[in-house]
């Protein structure tokens, strides 16, 4: 097991900057997530610490060791894609040992490894089946128990459930998650769904345009956005922004958005006459008759412990509240809403940085 | 009148019977959803009302016509896969005024024109209307997909999973536009999916199938609030529904003949300290704590018991894990051996 430590990594291909900057330090044992859309850098940050792309500028240790321009076959790290590419003329118990045989290992001690990866993952009764006649789930079972035998220093996975269909995915992330509290290995996984991220996370990266947004915990990232992109990418439905424009000094404890007088966190920062996005999650907005903003109801959707309903402000935003399935709200009514004011944060139009406040002054806040 | 009727419509493969005695009516400005793990029959469903696969028995009725052995083209229905599927040569414009230009319906060029622009406009995507068709993201070309299978207000739109290849995010966003275009367009859709989100925020009404066969239609509402049997109950709600023997719950009274509880984990309340003091409720171990995003899921060993149950907690309950609580129950669902619903 291994500590992996990034520094200033960088990545171009051409004129293309995959990765602007990428520096963090995974601990040893802990499960990272990197997660961002499509073409953010997440999985070129993965490739470099494999050793399947080597960076353009900045440092890789593993458990203090640079291996920035080591082989990938020396730094004894395990990968997972998300298609399983397993041998499919071999059994399934030949497919988990195929990486011990590589090795040289002797047949009884690779027996005993693979039989206790087998009753890790809960396969022990397809062992000795062929992997061609195997489910989604299960090869992919198989492709994890190939990665994990071999004891490797750390894991990386690439979207490893992505081409399992969204029922099994949430069930594989429950399990992985369990793998990992049993074994603890070190591992970084890619991902661009935030829910896996959030179930299985110790620690999550929010990559943006080749560069980390944020790093935290899931709650952390959720609860403490260090700046739109962030607080819109996590959750779903996602964070409201309602736009104002204002000056503000530090202390000060309530904004006026379209002449609604709205409660906020203690704010920790000056900041002069500018645009500005006051957001909140759908979560922490209510319906409730003398709530300082006015807005009329769109339309409410059903989903068994909630509603999601969506209003438009008298100042034209568009906002969602999550309230109680049996409220009874029609399209066309007219509400007050008001705004759990510990739980508002401020983001400055401009830049997208949140503003310091006594919500999240003790974040841990990296900005790129 | 009903724009779609399917009476009795069964279909095998070989050995597998895919779709068994279906019956199903669509109503004009219907958006009904499928749902389904795979290999419920939901695209078979699909492709038999497209006329891409012929029924073994049964009819199928689209705008009061009898169409079982009618080809694909003379049906009017369009069909949204999975895979976007635009003409990449042609501009947006063009995709989208394709179906119009059908020699089947002879428009004349400038009512192609404003239904074209029509169409983008409630896509917002008027801006790209000159643009080729590859320059598009996956979001906007899907939306396009979806444009064109309603441009020319088909008796009904079909749309096989036509959210799935795209990510989370873009998936939330989607569905409501696509919910949003289809009430203002009034358009009939039958769709089909296995995510349960989309079928609970898209469907005026659900359809539950299992192993071919319909077993439960009704609103959203209806089907996770009174499902008429253990399946149907599994398929909604998330965190899945706790089943556990009757006999696990402790001294609840149970009707006759229940064998399995459904609690959903919004129902199962921590007792406060006045009703513990009574000793009410059942005795529980917390095992472990997940906060994810808004929703804090707390798993509970039901104690004498090798079950485990999910409760959602209230953001304010105070509970560490290893400690002992007494849980109650609310809105209890019985089942019978062969999980059917028993009706207190």
């Amino acid at each position: 097991m291994a500590e992996i430590r990034l520094e200033n990594l960088q990545k171009r291909f051409g004129d293309f900057t995959a990765v602007r900057e990428a520096s963090f330090t995974v601990a040893n044992g802990d499960f990272f997530v990197l997660l961002g859309p499509s073409g953010c850098g997440k999985t070129t940050t993965l490739r470099m610490i494999a050793g399947l792309e080597l960076p353009s500028a900045g440092r890789i240790l593993l458990d203090g060791e640079d291996v920035t321009f080591s082989r990938a076959s020396h730094r004894d790290i395990g990968f997972v894609f998300q298609l399983f590419a397993l041998y499919p003329h071999m059994s399934v118990r030949s497919n988990i040992g195929f990486p011990l045989k590589c090795q040289g290992m002797a047949r009884a001690e690779i027996r005993r490894r693979v039989d206790e990866v087998g009753k890790l993952l809960r396969i022990e009764h397809l062992l000795e089946r062929s992997v061609s006649g195997l489910s989604g789930g299960d090869s992919q079972r198989v492709a994890l128990g190939r990665a994990i035998v071999r004891r490797a220093k750390a894991f990386m996975m690439d979207e490893p459930l992505g081409a399992l269909d969204s029922e099994f995915r949430h069930l594989m992330c429950v399990e992985l998650r369990r793998l990992h509290e049993r074994i603890h290995a070190t591992t970084v996984y890619v991902t661009h769904d935030q829910n896996e991220a959030m179930t299985m996370a110790d620690k999550i990266a929010i990559m943006n345009g080749g560069a980390i947004e944020q790093i935290g915990a899931p709650m952390e990232v959720y609860e403490r956005p260090a700046s739109v992109f962030v607080a819109d990418f996590i959750g779903a439905p996602a964070m409201n922004f309602l736009p104002f424009e204002a000056a503000l000094a530090r202390g000060s404890e309530v904004i006026d958005v379209a002449g609604a007088r709205i409660a906020v966190p203690v704010l920790h920062e000056d900041v002069s006459t500018r645009r500005l996005l006051c957001g909140v999650r759908p979560e922490h907005v209510q319906l409730a008759d003398d709530g300082p903003l006015r807005a009329e109801v769109l339309g409410a959707e059903y989903l068994g412990n909630c509603q999601i309903v969506t209003l438009t402000t008298v100042g034209g935003s568009t906002l969602r509240a999550k309230v109680a399935a049996e409220a009874s709200v029609a399209s066309g009514d007219h509400v007050g809403l008001r705004f759990d004011a510990a739980a508002v944060s401020l983001f400055d139009h401009a830049s997208g940085r949140v503003l310091r406040s006594a919500r999240n002054d003790n974040a841990g806040v990296v900005h790129g | 009148m009903a724009d779609l009727r399917l009476a009795s419509v069964s279909k095998r493969f070989g050995a597998v019977t895919a779709v068994q005695g279906l019956d199903l009516e669509i109503a004009s400005g219907d958006f009904i959803v499928l749902l389904g793990p795979s290999g419920a029959g939901k695209t078979t469903a699909l492709r038999l009302v497209a006329g891409l696969e012929q029924p073994d028995q049964g009819r199928v009725h689209i705008g009061g016509r009898d169409v079982t052995h009618e080809a694909p083209a003379l049906r009017d229905v369009t069909f949204v896969f999975q895979q976007y599927s635009l003409y990449p040569h042609l501009s947006v414009f063009d995709n989208l005024a394709f179906p119009l230009r059908s020699p089947l319906r002879r428009l004349p060029p400038d009512g192609i024109r404003r239904k074209v622009e029509e169409v983008a406009r409630l896509l917002r995507i008027e801006d790209k209307l000159l643009s080729p068709a590859t320059r598009l993201s996956g979001g906007q070309m899907q939306r396009v997909a979806i444009g064109r299978a309603l441009v020319r207000n088909p008796a009904v739109a079909l749309m096989d999973e036509p959210l799935s290849s795209l990510d989370a995010k873009l998936r939330g966003d989607l569905r409501l536009e696509l919910k949003r275009i289809q009430r203002d367009l009034g358009a009939t859709v039958l769709y089909v999916t296995h995510d349960q989100t989309e079928a609970m925020t898209l469907a005026t009404r659900i359809g539950v199938l299992e192993n071919g066969r319909l077993v439960q239609i009704g609103t959203p509402r209806e089907i996770y609030e009174d499902p008429t049997s253990l399946y149907v109950a599994s398929r909604l709600g998330s965190p899945r529904i706790n089943l556990v023997p009757v006999s696990a719950l402790g001294e609840t009274v149970a009707p006759p003949l229940a064998v399995t509880a459904g609690v959903r984990a919004e129902h199962l309340d921590v007792m406060d300290g006045a009703c513990a003091a009574r000793r009410e409720g059942r005795l529980a171990r917390l095992l472990r704590l997940e906060s994810l995003s808004d929703q804090r899921l707390a798993l509970f060993a039901l104690d004498g018991t090798e079950h485990e149950i999910v409760a959602a907690l209230p953001p304010d309950a105070v509970v560490t894990p290893g400690d002992g609580v007494r849980l109650r129950f609310q809105h209890v669902l019985w089942f019978d051996a062969q999980g059917q619903r028993i009706r207190a």
